[in-house]
């Protein structure tokens, strides 16, 4: 009859406890990094924060107690992100599309699908060796060297996977049912993608491109490189063609200065940075569960 | 009434209409062919920029660990062995911990919308970009590990791995911080996986009598093996490319040493140190390593992919 009851002491009790725990405390070990790094950043970067930040210019390293501001890096970050956007938004939800819609999973595609998979796992140092051998060192852009735009085009490989995977995997969750129909009343192919089937994705495609911008503007081994970095205002359009600085090499730049003011800088540039991603990330989230929940009903 | 009637009207689509149909279709399939080019195209131009390092230094490049620019005289051994040491033991210690971060948020021993918060919160960890966590490694974890560090080597300094004085930024820290940057791809993985268990296997388990954790150890875990090993091949990989927080904490040091107390270099690292300021055969040389780097990577995701191909879930 005692069988019957929960014996604390049966080793496989106490095993299951134990095991429990350790869980506890790996799930405990997992989040702990986020919550310090946030709280630090919000503590350390945040006590930066003032107007003349996002004004002026960064002072070269040196004993100036004044390190300046950081506009040249954020609007650097935000024209090679837009840079990096058009390309790879253009091409990705394109190649998505023939991936979703036309291919019949063919070996073509499968071939695509993986080497898309491969392309996810490139290192981002490589991505900036390949644009620094083929664009920096050739000198095949209007002469220019390192630029805005060689780091754009850098970081267009990498967000191009994120931008495919997420357009073939949204396509493929729109029913059937609205493609036959629009087929059925006499739509071409191509109205049917514009008119019926992206539309209907959208959302979920918007969310992932979305983190994927989120991602690059964070990225920093492509652009060491190829944008190099910049401590003058970005004036015009043909800055792009000369080095420009952006929020990441800025903190990698500044993080390794022996200087107080520059590190001050990196962590209020990395309060930006940081602040700016979480946002996105927690904003598409929310996004993505009202998807789900509108689906439902 | 008379507008609408037009729109049932029998109409004949024309020609500029289907060669439009015609021309987006081939669109699309050149931009998906892009990615193949894109892949192809870094695969052969970082090839063909290391050849001239690798008709002169051969398979030597990879077993000696001079790296010297004034003599001409190059070797990554160094690079090599801590690319391959700091991604390995990184994944040694994140396993475990990934894998049990997973298990606690499928399981139920806490209310569900906990286990949501901390699934979002390793989610989130994933979004902290690297050179944020390698500025974070400089000023907080070093400081924060420096008596610890001068423990270990005091009490374990007889196993070679603890066998030098600490220095500031040294191999350990580059991976504590790569466990932090794994963490989160190795639990989002496993999770996914242990979610695809049907519950079937683990109602079948608890009828017979097994206990929670018998039940997780024997049935479910072996059930997502796949996926989860899948997971940890592409954190190896991430691990083995990562490249700013490793730079910033890892001392970036040519001079080989076994202790992980003493600073070392990986092969991202080395690129992203000396590649701005190279010229000559360095640039080769370094083309050279970034190609290995690749070979690796590639290698590992490739398997990847045929491992989750291969041993999906056929339940």
């Amino acid at each position: 009859m005692n069988s019957l009851y929960y014996q604390k002491r049966l080793s496989r009790n106490v095993g299951d406890k134990f095991f429990t725990y350790l869980s506890v405390f790996c799930a405990l070990i997992s989040i702990l990094p986020l919550i310090f790094l946030v709280t630090y950043i919000l503590i350390k970067g945040g006590a930066q924060i003032n107007a003349d930040l996002f004004i002026l210019e960064p002072n070269p390293p040196g004993d100036d107690l004044d390190a300046g501001g950081i506009n040249p890096a954020l609007i650097g970050t935000l024209v090679i992100t837009t840079i990096a956007s058009i390309i790879a938004i253009p091409v990705g939800v394109g190649g998505g599309i023939y991936l979703a819609e036309y291919s019949k999973g063919g070996p073509f595609s499968r071939f695509i699908r993986f080497g898309v998979n491969v392309l996810a796992g490139v290192p981002s140092i490589i991505a900036g060796v390949f644009i620094y051998a083929l664009i920096v060192s050739t000198k095949i852009i209007f002469g220019s060297m390192y630029s805005g735009f060689a780091g754009g085009i850098a970081l267009s490989i990498l967000m191009l996977p994120t931008v495919i995977k997420t357009t073939d995997e949204g396509l493929k969750l729109v029913p059937n049912e609205l493609r036959y129909a629009s087929l059925g009343i006499g739509a071409s192919m191509y109205t049917t993608i514009l008119k019926i089937t992206l539309p209907s994705a959208f959302r979920s495609i918007a969310t992932g491109v979305l983190l994927g911008i989120a991602r690059a503007a964070g990225e920093t081994a492509p652009l060491i490189f190829t944008a190099l970095f910049s401590y003058y205002y970005i004036t015009g359009f043909g800055d792009l063609f000369y080095e420009m600085g952006s929020l990441a090499v800025l903190i990698y730049n500044f993080a390794l200065e022996p200087y107080d003011a520059q590190n001050k800088l990196a962590w209020a540039a990395s309060f930006i940075l940081v602040m700016s991603i979480l946002s996105v990330n927690i904003f598409s989230r929310i996004l993505a569960a009202f998807t789900e929940k509108t689906k439902r009903i | 009434m008379e507008e609408k009637l037009i729109l049932f009207k029998n109409r004949k689509r024309f020609g500029i209409e289907k060669n439009i149909d015609v021309i987006f279709k081939n669109t699309t399939l050149v931009l998906s062919s892009l990615v193949a080019i894109v892949l192809f195209g870094i695969i052969l131009v970082v090839f063909f920029q290391s050849l001239e390092s690798f008709s002169r230094y051969g398979l030597n490049f990879l077993v000696t660990s001079e790296w010297n620019p004034v003599k001409d005289e190059y070797g990554a051994f160094t690079a090599i062995y801590g690319t391959l040491v700091t991604s390995f033991l990184s994944l040694l210690i994140t396993i475990p911990v990934g894998v049990g971060t997973a298990i606690f948020i499928t399981e139920d021993f806490v209310p569900k919308f906990v286990r949501e918060i901390v699934g979002s919160f390793v989610e989130l960890l994933a979004a902290i970009p690297s050179v944020v966590l390698g500025l974070w490694a400089i000023f907080v974890l070093e400081p924060f590990f420096r008596e610890f560090f001068v423990f270990l080597h005091n009490f374990f300094g007889w196993i070679p791995l603890f066998s030098s004085d600490p220095t500031g930024r040294n191999s350990l820290l580059a991976i504590i911080i790569l466990v932090v940057m794994l963490l989160p791809i190795v639990t989002s993985i496993a999770r996914d996986s242990l979610n695809q268990v049907p519950k079937k296997l683990r109602n079948a388990a608890y009828g017979i009598g097994a206990s929670r954790w018998k039940t997780i150890f024997s049935v479910i875990l072996p059930a997502a093996l796949s996926g989860i090993m899948a997971g940890i091949l592409l954190a190896l990989g991430r691990a083995m490319g990562e490249t700013m927080a490793v730079t910033m904490i890892i001392g970036n040091s040519n001079a080989f040493s076994w202790s992980l107390l003493s600073p070392g270099y990986t092969i991202s690292s080395m690129l992203a140190n000396q590649f701005g300021e190279a010229d000559g055969s360095q640039v080769s040389s370094l083309f050279y390593a970034a190609f290995v780097l690749m070979i690796l990577s590639l290698l590992v995701n490739i398997f990847a992919q045929l491992l989750v191909k291969k041993f999906s879930l056929k339940y």
